[in-house]
């Protein structure tokens, strides 16, 4: 009867050791307190070192290691240690930011800049509201590193300050500038003699010849459908202008069924009602998706100005990926085709208990300056924020027609920030909206009511802090 | 001995139990303490709320949907686990039928407890990305099969219709091979002549499973039943890596919640940590009332 005893008792152990429920309790909240700037390395302001850097403090910078890799950090990092030789520079990079740092943040002892992207990004709301960030005000008045007589803020591109402030505070430098729009395979096309559209009507009548072709007009990532609410929502605006997004933005009662949302939610209700979508996307991540998309399975794909690197290892040569506009639902558009949503992504924030914060905007003055720039399109190919960082440099295909979509946008270029305000929002909660409506079960009416739902419950929710913004 | 006694008891058993003070006890207090307040997690401040967390998590729609899919799991997974375990365990310990006896297992038994095992020796993690790519729709070996045959291609995890059950065959399919291997060494101590005995009272080989196999291994499937009742509850890893709780919420699991709650996509440790008690309780008043239920006399062979 031994052996049975033995299974019993551990039966029980098991039970003590009840899974998961133990785990959020191993960080504990005792460490910390406020310690005030006790421990924090300050230098002498002077003209050469408007920041006030301590030029032997250590500094720490944690990377997402995502789809830029770590390696132009690396390279950041000499920058940095080029010009303060005595600093010692910790580098680390980690796919899982939240856990990997939430500890430290409690314990008070955070690193001095952290690259918060990716799946496992550390919630923004949460951490303004805890005045977890450090103000980055004084980065945007410190003169650029290198643009003579221009401050960095100068340096920037349009929108950059906007997309990292909350109430008016600069707290996350976000540093990628990141188009949102609809791919194609210029190859494809040409082989085909296809045009893309520029009109939704044009755009379903080459659907139907795509698909006649015997290729899937549509593909998407159906695990994190999210993805196509930004054509969606894009295609609102262009069709209602900027306030459908400032009212989604700013959370506004039925800002979700507003007319324009609703002839943009019926009118991409067709791609599913024609069934223009590829079969089995509701079960493919976003990599799955993009790789069909590449092998040319499908021809359109929404996505962000990553994609190109993102699918580096898996793009047959001659490719040649563009990005395009969401095509114009008529001719009552507020904007014109050529607006596209670009907005700066990729954010890097500074921890307000970070003991050396001068060195962490001094890391971030190294990044926007125009050698540290232009060193990151050369690596990743994707566009900083900082204005000319491409001039010189040879561009791959997909990121040229990054930049002339660009131009062509100008000032009539659009943006949103719910996502940033309220990540549950997006990343949840119209993300599972998306699945339903673009699997086709259920109506754009009840697409737009679930959205609603997702918005009014943020709303009501009195522990997230609520931000507004005017334009 | 007397006097050498205690200083040998405590040399053993002090540091494990300060290590299981510290990190199973002391953390299990906190959480208590922690699902009172509002604590958000990156800093140290938290204010007490009383049992409002409690309060809101009765409300709450979606944490609710996640105990509908774990009460489903904790219907049918030990069933259907024990189930298939006590049946590939008696065909290996007894279901062959060559010897005149009948209580040998089936040919090639080695070789099938071997493959059995497999599962547990792979990762949850790996078995789950293993799966993923199975039930891929557009180049999973799942779907590349129908296909062969004709047969219509779902989406999988991709298709709130199946989803869970997705997940749920792979929790079955990762234990079975455990608990086949329990099973069998608990019936390789059964007496042979016990089987022999009712062999030749004519008795078939279910009503030697019913009758006899099963009375006399009670013990070691009401162990099985906890375990299983104790994974049921749990699920995080297969749901988090398989389908992350989608599509709209289909295959969400508790735990899962509260992961979602705290590092997802929110960071509410207060309200994470109530979900965690809550979970705790859930698990203590399954596991009290599977050893409850399945008390039976035991019975002694000698």
């Amino acid at each position: 009867m031994n052996r049975r005893e033995i299974l019993r008792r551990s039966a029980a152990a098991g039970l003590l050791a009840t899974p998961a429920a133990g785990l959020l309790a191993g960080c504990a909240t005792s460490g910390g307190g406020d310690e005030g700037d006790k421990g924090a390395y300050k230098g002498t302001k002077s003209e050469q070192n408007p920041l006030g850097v301590a030029e032997d403090a250590p500094l720490e910078v944690v990377i997402f290691n995502g789809g830029f890799g770590e390696d132009y950090a690396k390279a950041h990092e000499a920058m940095y240690k080029e010009r303060y030789p005595k600093a010692e520079i910790k580098h680390s990079a980690t796919a899982e930011i939240s856990k990997t740092l939430q500890p430290r943040f409690v314990d008070g002892s955070p690193p001095d800049v952290v690259n918060n992207s990716g799946a496992g990004q550390i919630d923004f709301n949460g951490l303004v509201s805890q005045n977890a960030l450090a103000d980055l005000g004084e980065l945007l008045a410190a003169p650029s590193l290198d643009t003579p007589g221009k401050t960095v803020k100068d340096t920037l591109l349009p929108g950059t300050v906007e997309v990292g402030s909350y109430d008016g505070r600069f707290l996350v430098l976000n540093y990628t500038y990141t188009v949102y729009g609809i791919w194609h395979s210029t190859k494809l096309f040409a082989d085909r003699g296809w045009e893309d559209a520029k009109t939704w009507d044009d755009h379903i009548a080459l659907c139907r010849r795509i698909k006649a072709a015997g290729i899937a007009p549509w593909t998407y990532a159906g695990v994190h459908p999210r993805y196509m609410s930004w054509p969606l929502i894009s295609t609102a605006i262009k069709l209602g202008g900027p306030s459908v997004a400032l009212a989604i933005d700013n959370l506004e009662p039925n800002a979700w069924k507003s007319d324009a949302m609703k002839t943009a939610a019926d009118a991409w209700h067709q791609i599913v009602k024609d069934k223009f979508i590829l079969d089995g996307s509701p079960g493919l991540d976003h990599k799955q998706s993009q790789t069909a998309w590449c092998q040319g399975k499908a021809a359109f794909i929404s996505c962000g100005s990553w994609l190109e690197s993102e699918q580096k290892d898996v793009t047959p040569p001659g490719f040649n990926m563009a990005v395009a506009p969401t095509p114009s639902l008529g001719s009552g558009d507020k904007l014109p085709y050529e607006a596209i949503r670009g907005t700066a992504g990729e954010p890097f924030m500074v921890p307000a208990k970070a003991r050396n914060v001068a060195g962490g905007l001094e890391y971030f003055r190294t990044m926007l300056s125009r050698k540290g720039a232009q060193d990151f399109t050369r690596k990743v190919a994707s566009l900083p924020v900082v204005a000319g960082a491409t001039e010189g440099i040879d561009l791959p295909y997909g990121l040229g027609t990054v930049v002339k979509a660009l131009d062509a946008s100008g000032s009539n270029g659009f943006n949103w920030v719910y996502n940033n305000y309220y990540r549950k929002l997006e990343r949840n909660l119209v993300d599972a909206a998306c699945g339903e409506f673009f699997s086709g079960r259920i109506s754009p009416a009840e697409f737009l009511d679930q959205c609603q739902k997702g918005a009014d419950s943020i709303a009501q929710d009195s522990s997230v802090k609520k931000y507004k913004r005017s334009a | 001995m007397r006097q050498g006694r205690l200083p040998l008891i405590l040399t053993f058993l002090l540091p494990p139990l300060a290590l299981y003070g510290i990190f199973v006890l002391s953390p299990y207090l906190q959480a208590f303490q922690i699902s009172t307040t509002d604590w958000m997690g990156y800093s140290a401040q938290a204010d007490p709320v009383g049992m409002a967390n409690f309060r809101t998590l009765l409300h709450d729609g979606y944490v609710w949907n996640a105990l509908k899919n774990n009460a489903i799991l904790l219907a049918v997974v030990p069933v259907v686990t024990i189930g298939l375990g006590l049946f590939f365990a008696s065909m290996l310990t007894m279901g062959g039928r060559k010897g005149r006896a009948g209580v040998t297992g089936v040919r090639g038994t080695s070789v099938y407890r071997l493959v059995y095992f497999f599962p547990q020796v792979l990762s949850v993690v790996i078995i789950a990305l293993l799966w993923k790519e199975i039930y891929s729709p557009t180049s999973g070996l799942l779907n590349g099969a129908l296909r062969a045959v004709g047969l219509a291609t779902p989406a999988w995890l991709g298709d709130p219709r199946f989803a869970f059950w997705c997940v749920l065959a792979v929790m079955v399919w990762s234990n079975v091979g455990f608990y086949v291997v329990l099973f069998g060494a608990a019936m390789q101590a059964i007496p042979r002549d016990i089987y022999e005995a009712v062999l030749l009272d004519g008795a078939s080989r279910t009503t030697m499973l019913r009758k006899i196999t099963i009375p006399l291994l009670w013990d070691t499937i009401q162990v099985a039943w906890i375990y299983l009742a104790i994974a049921a509850l749990d699920g995080f890893i297969l749901v988090q890596l398989m389908t992350n709780g989608g599509p709209n919420f289909s295959s969400d699991v508790i735990g899962l919640r509260m992961y979602d709650t705290s590092f997802g996509s929110e960071n509410k440790f207060g309200y994470a940590s109530a979900i965690g008690v809550a979970m705790f309780f859930l698990t203590l008043s399954v596991a009290v009332l599977a050893l409850r239920t399945a008390r039976r006399d035991r019975i002694e062979y000698s």
